[in-house]
């Protein structure tokens, strides 16, 4: 790909920016839709509509127009903050989850980077965004922020294990990290994905969707955040633009985790259909509405689930998750072994 | 162990019944009504905004005493003997020209207890609604059907009324040649229905 656009371009590092950008080219409109859905799917699960005026038809230019006024707004950094800190913390979040769309393989044409250790990379450097949070906590010098930041932290840190865990079991089944090569591997109809393969990938995709849940902070995992308990945890002393670089994080991690349970699990950009609808066109076709499939799951366990408390939260992960993920993995290595 | 399992299955199932719950109402029809362009039914006695008829007023000043938020303002002047006002719809005589009917609307509660003492069921709620100004002062509602010149007219018969009658006791009194105390009082009594007004006309004037 990046020979593709060197050809093109006058410089070779133009093409490496250009190659760079180019998951922003789906994660841009992509955040800006599905913050418009998610008020629309709230709103009908709700008996309501959700915004129907602004652009005409239901509103779909809604969110276009939040963006604008978000950037209009007055950049307020409180006086007693870290005022590095505070300001850095949004970015690096939104550095944390771009970055992991680096490995993840759009088409069969198009992927950020080959890496030989991309689950591993994607695992890695999520967790930076873990630490932005706990960056704009501690530099809010405010209790709701730290408070949300301590709970994130404590529950990103315990999800980690499950997660691992349960993207591990795909590894000791395909024997790679390449997410490419995963992909690749599942080439062919419906049946040769990896979720179909192996009875107990299955388990592993449950523990996967729940544990990543949990890591982008989404209900009923969304303790970080609260907005009914810690005002809006870590987010509390954000505003305008800055706090729309923590949104855009939030969505972009969702459709991170969606991409990469679709890879690990749902056949990457393989068409169900074998040869039917293939290609490297359609395979970011199929690829964008698995992810899409997934975050409205998300969010419809979100309009659905109401929040677990801090005990329930580590008693799911380290009682329920974690045990039945390590028995888990060692059965699907067993499986892998025998047939 | 037993219970181990038995919350795992628990949780699960109940969760899928909760998405099913939730899903049911993603196609069940909103209850949310767009509401410029579709506006809503009122109920048949709706209160909404106040509406007088002028043509049945009497000046009777009931529903200005009812009013708990004093927001109807009536001025009234007595029509003299050549006016014939006529009845109302209802029958009654209309013995005084209303020269000024307001209703501050911005203070206006909609409780609606100006209407029911109303002898002529003149002032009563409609169902419009949307009468919202940028001026608050604009919400203040002049109901009075008589132009500034008819008032000025109606005053200065009342007061020429007044006078000749004052004129004519006087006459009268002089004839009988009694005490000059009755006439005035009598004086007095009769210009009680002015003095409500003349504050208000003083103000008009200045
Ligand atoms: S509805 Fe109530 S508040 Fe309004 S004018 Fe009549 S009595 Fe006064
Ligand atoms: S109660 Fe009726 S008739 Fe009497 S002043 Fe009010 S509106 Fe006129």
């Amino acid at each position: 790909m990046v020979e593709t656009l060197e050809q093109f371009l006058p410089h070779p590092l133009l093409a490496i920016i250009m190659h760079a950008a180019l998951p922003m080219v789906i994660v841009f409109p992509y955040v800006l839709f599905a913050v418009w859905l998610e008020r629309k799917v709230s709103a009908h699960m709700q008996d309501r509509l959700g915004p129907m005026r602004t652009g005409g038809w239901h509103g779909w230019s809604q969110t276009i127009a939040d963006m604008i006024k978000m950037i209009q707004k007055e950049d307020i950094v409180p006086s007693r903050s870290d005022k590095f800190l505070f300001k850095f913390a949004p970015f690096l979040a939104f550095m944390g989850a771009y970055a992991a769309f680096a490995v993840i393989p759009f088409s069969s044409e198009y992927i950020g980077a080959h890496l030989d250790v991309g689950a591993f990379y994607i695992l890695a450097v999520t967790s930076v965004v873990t630490l932005s949070i706990l960056m704009a906590g501690w530099a809010s010098n405010n209790k709701w922020s730290l408070l949300g930041a301590m709970r994130t932290s404590a529950q990103i840190v315990s999800y980690e294990v499950p997660t691992v865990v349960a993207v591990l079991s795909v590894i000791v089944a395909t024997g790679t990290l390449n997410l490419m090569t995963i992909s690749e591997m599942q080439t062919g109809t419906i049946f040769n994905w990896l979720i179909f393969s192996n009875p107990f990938l299955l388990i592993a995709f449950v523990l996967y969707f729940i544990s990543s849940l949990a890591e982008v902070n989404r209900t009923p995992f969304d303790l970080p955040e609260s907005e009914s308990e810690l005002v809006g945890g870590f987010q509390t002393e954000y505003s305008g633009m800055r706090w729309g670089m923590f949104m855009l994080t939030e969505y972009a991690d969702m459709l991170l985790v969606s991409l990469l349970g679709s890879v690990l699990f749902f056949g990457a950009w393989n068409s169900p259909f074998g040869d039917f609808m293939s290609g490297p066109v359609w395979g970011v076709f199929w690829m964008v509405s698995k992810g899409m499939f997934f975050i409205f799951v998300m969010m419809w366990l979100r309009w659905t689930l109401p929040r677990l408390r801090v005990d329930q939260l580590m008693d799911v992960c380290w009682k329920y998750l974690i045990p039945i993920a390590f028995i888990n993995l060692v059965l699907v290595a067993l499986w892998e072994m025998l047939f | 162990m037993k219970r181990y399992f038995k919350d795992i299955w628990d949780s699960f199932y109940t969760i899928a019944i909760g998405m099913g719950v939730t899903f049911r109402h993603l196609f069940r029809k909103s209850v949310t009504i767009q509401y410029p362009d579709i506006k809503p039914e009122l109920t048949e006695r709706a209160r909404n905004r106040l509406y007088v008829n002028m043509d049945d007023c009497i000046g009777c000043d009931q529903c200005s005493k009812a009013c708990p938020v004093n927001c109807i303002t009536i001025e009234t002047v007595k029509a003299v003997p050549p006016d014939d006002l006529g009845v109302t719809s209802t029958g009654n005589p209309k013995r005084l020209w209303v020269t000024k009917f307001d209703i501050d609307i911005a203070k206006c509660c909609y409780c609606g207890l100006c209407v029911y003492p109303c002898p002529t069921e003149c002032i009563k709620m409609t169902d419009v609604y949307e009468f919202s100004e940028f001026d608050r002062h604009n919400l203040v509602y002049n109901y009075s059907t008589m132009t500034p010149s008819e008032v000025e007219e109606a005053k200065g018969k009342f007061e020429k009324w007044q006078a000749d009658k004052a004129a004519a006791k006087k006459s009268s009194t002089e004839k009988k040649k009694e005490g000059s105390e009755k006439p005035k009082a009598k004086q007095q009594e009769s210009g009680e229905g002015k003095r409500s007004d003349s504050p208000e006309d003083k103000k008009s004037e200045s």
